[in-house]
């Protein structure tokens, strides 16, 4: 992975849990611009574990003076999200990778709705400013339980195409009227909670919406499990612990792999297994159905594995 | 006539698989000639199809108007060419919400030049059915005065705008709903290939 060595140039508390994170090139160099919807990944040494996690850029793509992140400090999380919060100070230097867009805008589009729950703002906070500077039509739908947990208000201009959705003051957002009432040309993005992304696709598909006009992006933070063994061609064997992922025990064993979201969206870190004796536990959203019932190929950034043994073609 | 079942040797031709319905979500048809028999087997499928379609028929001198019209779609409009209907058409596109689907029947010159108006209206193309019914004539387009050929059944034909002879390449333009010809004799005038009829 090609990386960048920034300082942190601000660290703003944006509300109990969330904060703004800005990083700049310490020479002051002006660093590669993106599109709305890109992420960065962060490196957090954390004693002896090296974290890596993915967050959406929310600065303008087309300023290229500093990157900006916000981060929601997850208690109950691994430990990346509570390191950003309690150990980056400005003037620090942290390794960041150059940016990726995974959940880039389709500028075929006519319209653009965004429809974000929790902290999944954050992308389209970008893409925001992409479309006003494209002079698009566009809508972004913000829904939260509660205004305490609407971690993204802070973020949010006040525009008149966002409309938040508070569910304790009534005001639940409605996706049937949302989707149901959309011009030809409209496409969707959605980032939130997988429920969120499950509504808008279950309501696309009621409403006969074609699925290339549904877009999302969901957080994915490699889940913990039972700790497991995994073995290599050479017969080395590599032991993955409850909180680890299998990329990061790889890793801490120094074995190469390539990788890029970290979150099973892209496909980087696709590796092959060449035998497998129990069930690989795909947490994924990058192999198909097949792919996965045969057991034949593993993301090691998600997913894992329980059972006697499993040989990976590494 | 059946569904015109093409070889898969031409990569850049769409694939015109049989139409399926949707239901009683809204829909926009829009058929010619002997693609209204595609539109009568899908009605006799699922009736519903019909409960909110907007259906535009092309007869092209074919007989099935009557049979199309008692099929009970909630409008129903025929036109006498694509040119003619288009206006309805682009007007039902820009009134249209996403969720409406779309179902194009007949030849390949109707159902590209449609497919093409629909993309530009915005609409992806997984939400666009066609299938082939009728005619394997080809439309073309001329690659040096951009004029359009109807219906063209040999290969080489002459441009009906410039009168180049153009030899009838296998490559289909979604913008623009057509083939490309290209001249057949520019190296070496007037010697020009045998004209052979197009059979796929
Ligand atoms: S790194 Fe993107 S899917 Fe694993």
């Amino acid at each position: 992975m090609s990386a960048l060595e920034l300082r942190v140039a601000a660290v703003e508390p944006l509300s109990p849990l969330v904060t703004r994170f800005r990083f700049e090139d310490p020479a002051g160099a002006t660093l590669p611009l993106f599109s709305g919807g890109a992420h960065i990944v962060v490196e957090m040494p954390d004693e002896d574990t090296l974290r890596r996690n993915a967050y959406s850029l929310i600065s303008d793509p087309l300023d290229g003076s500093g990157y900006e992140i916000a981060v929601r400090r997850e208690d109950a999380g691994r430990g990346g999200s509570r390191f950003m919060h309690a150990r980056v100070k400005p003037g620090d230097t942290m390794r960041v990778t150059l940016p990726i867009n995974l959940f880039s805008l389709d500028l075929r589009a006519k319209k653009h709705v965004l429809i974000g729950g929790g902290i999944g703002i954050t992308p389209f906070l970008a893409q925001l400013r992409q479309l006003q500077r494209l002079q698009m039509p566009f809508e972004l739908h913000y829904a939260a339980r509660s205004r305490a947990e609407a971690a993204g208000l802070a973020l949010l201009p006040d525009l008149p195409q966002i409309h938040v959705h508070i569910s304790d003051e009534g005001n639940r957002m409605d996706l049937g009227a949302i989707l149901g009432s959309q011009p030809l040309g409209t496409h969707i993005y959605t980032c939130g909670p997988e429920g969120l992304i499950a509504a808008v696709d279950e309501t696309g598909a009621r409403l006969g919406w074609p699925k290339g006009a549904l877009h999302s992006e969901a957080f994915l933070a490699p889940p913990p499990g039972t700790p497991f063994t995994v073995t290599l061609k050479s017969g080395r064997k590599i032991e993955v612990g409850a909180h680890q992922s299998l990329l990061e025990a790889l890793e801490a064993a120094e074995v190469e792999v390539d990788w890029s979201c970290r979150g099973g969206a892209c496909g980087r870190c696709e590796t092959g297994v060449s035998s497998c004796h129990g069930r690989i536990e795909h947490h994924d959203h990058w192999l198909s159905d097949e792919e996965k019932a045969a057991q034949t190929k593993i993301m090691p950034c998600v997913s894992r594995f329980t059972g006697e043994s499993l040989t990976l073609d590494l | 006539m059946p569904r015109t079942e093409f070889s898969p040797s031409i990569a850049t031709r769409p694939v015109y698989a049989a139409l399926k319905a949707h239901g009683s979500a809204p829909a926009l048809m829009l058929a010619d000639a002997e693609g209204a028999e595609a539109l009568i087997e899908l009605a006799a499928a699922d009736p519903a199809v019909m409960d909110r379609a907007h259906l535009i028929y092309i007869p092209a001198g074919a007989a099935h108007g009557p049979r199309l019209r008692e099929l009970g779609a909630k409008m129903y409009h025929e036109a006498p060419s694509f040119s003619a209907a288009l206006e309805r058409y682009r007007k039902a596109l820009l009134d249209a919400k996403m969720g409406t689907q779309l179902y194009l029947a007949g030849t390949e010159g109707l159902i590209g030049q449609a497919a093409a108006e629909a993309l530009a209206a915005g609409l992806p193309a997984d939400a666009i059915q066609s299938e082939h019914r009728g005619s394997i004539a080809r439309r073309m387009q001329c690659v040096h005065c951009k004029g359009v050929t109807e219906d063209v059944t040999t290969d080489p034909f002459v441009c009906s705008h410039c009168g180049l002879t153009l030899f009838v390449r296998d490559h289909f333009s979604r913008r623009l709903g057509a083939f490309q010809g290209v001249c057949v004799d520019a190296e070496t005038p007037g010697i020009v290939p045998e004209m052979k009829e197009i059979k796929a």
